[in-house]
């Protein structure tokens, strides 16, 4: 701070600064507030969609288990040989207030679905069922992963904006003004300075003229008997004295 | 190189084998996207599992059986990147409990629903 020379230049740079400063926050201010609106939704969001998942998951399981009933069991066939993904997740970005999200999106790559001679024997249609429910929990967990990821990134992004806004208000913005209030007290301290200054210039200059005009009236002082002196030199000759010239 | 990313699952029997049949499922000779979690298995090898999962750049998404993440948490709270996502999803045997969900109770702590 001190390290400013308090010029009116710097001045005027300082308050560009401190304007900018202001913009800066009132800014910032704003996109956490609409990043706190959009959080606050993907939060109630979230909780919503996992209580949501919770029964879509208990019913997922329970056809599970009835197809197991049916078909015998077919899980060691499900995981065995090689296979190639038949869902893939999409990964978009979605943009609020600058903040880039990420957002899955469900892929079907096509390919032909692996196990389809699975519960030929019997249980056929359970298994269709079953593969029908996950895929159902599946969309609503991929919805949720979007959400979640989302979720934790506008929070890190939230603590983020936040963070400055607060440097902002409390750092910033106040060493700012107190290197406006050093720039201005130093200007009015200089304004002073010079105002004695002058004074006493001024002073000094009252109290030469005074003396030289001592000075001078003490020289007319002894000038003047000088001039009675001439005075009496052309005194001395009386006119009244002369004679007339007689031509 | 197929175009999006794949689904991991890391979990006991019933859930893998649901999710295989939706179709997530992927395996070739770099191995497979999914854990089949058994009584037997050891702690280390899912955490050797989680961490190759979400090493690879072409899973996006990692879900996880509630009662294996809670097994895993040391691991799992080291884990802060956004992508692949670990969402933890309920079980059979084992009831979806929000209280032991990381991002549900920041979620609760969040809308003020009490937590943590």
């Amino acid at each position: 701070m001190a390290e400013v020379p308090p010029t009116r230049m710097n001045q005027q740079i300082f308050k560009g600064k401190l304007k900018a400063a202001q913009g800066g926050h009132k800014l910032l201010k704003k996109k956490a507030d609409a990043l706190k609106v959009k959080f606050r939704d993907y939060a109630k969001n979230i909780s919503e969609t996992k209580s949501g998942m919770a029964t879509d998951a208990s019913s997922a399981f329970f056809s599970l288990t009835q197809a197991e009933y049916a078909a015998g069991n077919f899980k060691q066939k499900v995981a065995e040989g090689s296979m190639n993904a038949r869902i893939r997740v999409g990964a978009g970005v979605d943009n609020v207030a600058g903040v880039k999200l990420p957002v899955f999106t469900k892929y079907e790559t096509g390919a032909v679905a692996d196990n389809q001679s699975l519960g030929l024997v019997g249980g056929g249609k359970k298994i269709v069922a079953v593969r029908e429910k996950f895929t159902v929990l599946l969309d609503m967990l991929i919805k949720l992963a979007s959400l979640q990821t989302s979720f934790v990134t506008l929070d890190e992004a939230l603590k983020v904006t936040n963070r400055r806004v607060n440097a902002l208000e409390n750092v910033t913005i106040p060493k700012i003004e107190g290197v406006l209030a050093y720039i201005g007290r130093e200007l009015d301290e200089l304004e002073r300075e010079d105002f004695t200054r002058l004074k006493l210039v001024q002073g000094k200059k009252e109290q030469e003229e005074k003396e030289e005009m001592k000075k001078k009236e003490a020289s007319k002082a002894l000038k003047k008997p000088g001039k009675e002196n001439s005075a009496d030199i052309t005194a001395a000759f009386d006119a009244t004295d002369d004679e007339d010239v007689v031509f | 190189m197929e175009v999006g990313k794949l689904v991991a699952v890391i979990g006991d029997e019933d859930t893998v084998t649901g999710f295989l049949l939706a179709g997530v499922g992927h395996r070739n000779a770099q191995g497979s996207n999914f854990l089949i979690v058994k009584q037997d298995t050891q702690l280390p090898q899912i955490e050797d599992a989680f961490r190759t999962l979400s090493q690879r750049d072409d899973v996006g998404i990692i879900l996880i059986n509630q009662h294996i993440a809670n097994d895993i948490r040391h691991v799992l709270k080291d884990y802060n990147a956004t992508i692949p996502t670990v969402l933890e999803i309920p079980s059979k045997e084992h009831p979806y409990d929000p209280e032991q969900d990381y991002i549900m109770q920041r979620v609760n702590m969040f809308l003020g629903g009490g937590g943590v």
